[in-house]
């Protein structure tokens, strides 16, 4: 039996998935085994979250809602790891003191 | 045999004559696929380790670029249409450079600015492999290289390692160039306007950055005035270095402010605060380099600057694009850019991107005592929009809680209107005289040609005569005047500053010593 996962999250970060961003966010997506995807609109065109060439070729500004579907082992995991990466900026906002 | 040329930045250097001008090597067209998928995989992994090298040694900014230029890279995805494109014929360069064409073009479509920007980057990546795929090994500069030639292009000199000495000499450029500024911020000798050579030349070269000339083929005995010199040289700078850690003073005991100017963040790393009296000018094109920073990018670089100083003050410049300094996707094509749309004009002409930037300031004033610069003011009316622009995005800033200060601003004194009518600008926080451009504009000679390099000097008594005005305003109004061109770090130039009225010099941060022990030479 085969695992699936699939979530959506908002991008918040500034330029959105952009190089640095997709540079972390590929290598996050590299360490699970399961075969991981995003698309910028849930009926596609997904694209291959572990390859940076396709995940910049999906062209996800700030306020675009990440779709991320994984299949396989850790399925659940993947997902959840890139959507807690994308809800944390990337990373890349540590002292940003943006209140509500 | 000696040739005489301008110096652009002082020293000497020994070493093998590089040939900057020596056509690339066409690529040679291998015997089968299997071979030409093996040259374009070597020369992607030669891409990769070249990158891998500089991340070393570069900034968290720059370091992010240079880690998504490798992820591109070890990409697969990338690099397939390529491979499918040998397997059906075509040699490794030609199929490359289309893969990355097609790629780079998906790019230039977008409608989005940033991914837009983003074509630099692909671009990069294409040449890089290109390069390595034409390159045999012995087209590499050997260690300590003297490189000569036409021109050197900024790329050239920031890849190449000059802890093991080495120097540039070149036919035509400029004092002025970003290169030489370069070279002098980092202490590489070099000299422009050496006039073309005959012919091309190699072996050993004896570099004269001091008085500006070159030795080819040195005779036993110009090798040993060269080394009397370089040594006599090398003593002077020895001595100079107890003046680093002391404040700048004249014979007279009038003190002089002298602060660094830098281009990086990373600049910074290699100096020590306590020598120095503050940035008088922290340039932030460079920052733009290759594509546009983002307001994080921009925010890190600029914190980390102000952090480093503590207390004392960092005057950030707003981009200065445009003249001889392109952004893609930022500036644009002119005629005569020197004299067009660059400086602040560009910035106003282009808020989107001047905002980003603004924005960035405002957060980062927070972190240390910041002053900001607009550079090219011609009119009053420029600074009144720009600082409006602040007043907008600091509002902004507040609505949403962000963290953020209004540091004082202040102008670019290198437009010749404002040298001459400074009285328009009583409202400023304070002057800055650029002389570079301020003596290109008054001497009608720019800075970036050879031909009228002799034109181009900031002792000439009419840029004196602007310099000194303007000095006297700011003593009458109250408003802090200071220069951040070249002329502030030249011993040469330096007690005629001083006799202006100037009490405040940014200098390279390799010409701090030797800019102290000027002044202290200087009887005011």
């Amino acid at each position: 039996m085969s695992a699936s996962a699939e979530a959506t999250v908002l991008i918040t970060h500034e330029v959105g998935l952009h190089a640095r961003p997709s540079v972390k966010f590929t290598k996050l997506a590299k360490s699970f085994a399961a075969e991981v995807e995003v698309a910028v609109a849930a009926n596609g065109p997904w694209f291959d979250a572990k390859s940076i060439v396709k995940v910049m070729a999906a062209k996800a500004p700030k306020g675009t809602v990440l779709h991320i579907r994984a299949r396989g082992d850790g399925a659940e995991q993947a997902v959840g790891a890139l959507v807690d990466l994308v809800q944390r900026d990337f990373d890349e906002d540590t002292d940003h003191a943006r209140s509500a | 045999m000696r040739i005489e040329g301008i110096p652009a930045s002082p020293g000497y250097a020994e070493g093998p004559l590089f040939d900057l001008d020596r056509p690339p090597a066409a690529y040679d067209v291998k015997a089968s696929a299997a071979e030409e998928k093996e040259a374009l995989k070597a020369a992607t992994g030669k891409a990769v380790s070249r990158l891998a090298a500089m991340i070393e040694t570069a900034d968290g900014d720059a370091a992010g670029i240079l880690e998504f230029h490798i992820a591109m890279l070890e990409d697969d995805a990338l690099s397939a249409p390529a491979f499918a494109a040998i397997g059906s014929g075509e040699p490794a360069d030609a199929a490359w450079r289309q893969a990355l064409d097609a790629e780079i073009a998906g790019y230039e479509a977008s409608d989005q600015d940033y991914f837009r920007a983003r074509a630099a980057d692909l671009r990069d990546i294409r040449d890089q492999v290109l390069r390595a795929l034409s390159e045999n090994s012995e087209t590499a500069p050997p260690p300590g290289a003297i490189f000569y030639g036409s021109d050197i292009a900024p790329t050239r000199f920031l890849e190449t390692d000059w802890s093991r000495g080495g120097g540039i000499a070149l036919e035509a450029g400029s004092t002025a160039s970003h290169v030489a500024m370069l070279a002098r911020s980092r202490g590489v000798p070099m000299v422009v306007g050496l006039g073309a050579l005959a012919d091309r030349r190699a072996g050993n070269a004896l570099l004269d950055a001091e008085h500006g000339g070159i030795v080819f083929s040195p005779s036993p005995a110009e090798l040993e005035d060269f080394r009397q010199s370089s040594s006599s040289f090398a003593a002077r700078q020895g001595q100079a270095q107890t003046f680093l850690t002391q404040p700048a003073a004249t014979k007279a005991g009038t003190f002089v402010r002298v602060q660094v100017n830098i281009a990086y963040p990373s600049d910074v790393d290699g100096i020590d605060i306590a020598t120095c009296d503050g940035v008088g000018l922290m340039r932030t094109e460079f920052l733009f380099g290759k594509a546009l920073p983002d307001e994080q990018t921009q925010y890190q670089a600029y914190r980390k600057v102000l952090e480093w100083a503590g207390e004392k003050p960092v005057t950030i410049r707003t981009v200065d694009a445009g003249g001889d300094k392109p952004i893609p996707g930022f500036t644009v094509e002119e005629t005569n850019p020197f004299l067009g749309l660059r400086g602040i004009r560009l910035s106003l002409a282009r808020s989107d991107i001047f905002r980003v930037q603004i924005r960035a300031l405002l957060r980062a004033a927070v972190h240390g005592n910041l002053k900001v610069m607009f550079p090219m003011i011609a009119i009053a009316e420029e600074y009144a929009q720009a600082a409006a622009l602040f007043a907008e995005e600091q509002a902004a800033l507040a609505s949403r809680g962000v963290a953020h200060k209004l540091p004082p601003l202040g102008i670019m004194v290198e437009v010749p209107s404002v040298a001459v009518a400074p009285e328009a600008f009583a409202d400023v926080a304070f002057f800055s005289i650029g002389s570079n451009d301020l003596t290109q504009y008054v001497m009608a000679a720019a800075r970036d040609n050879a031909a009228v390099a002799h034109l181009n000097s900031a002792r000439h008594p009419a840029v004196l005569r602007l310099i000194a005005s303007v000095a006297a305003f700011g003593r009458e109004k109250g408003i802090p005047v200071s220069l951040c061109g070249d002329a502030g770090g030249d011993p040469a130039a330096i007690p005629a500053l001083i006799e202006a009225g100037l009490r405040d010099l940014s200098v390279a941060p390799a010409q701090l010593a030797m800019a102290k022990a000027a002044i202290a030479d200087v009887p005011v």
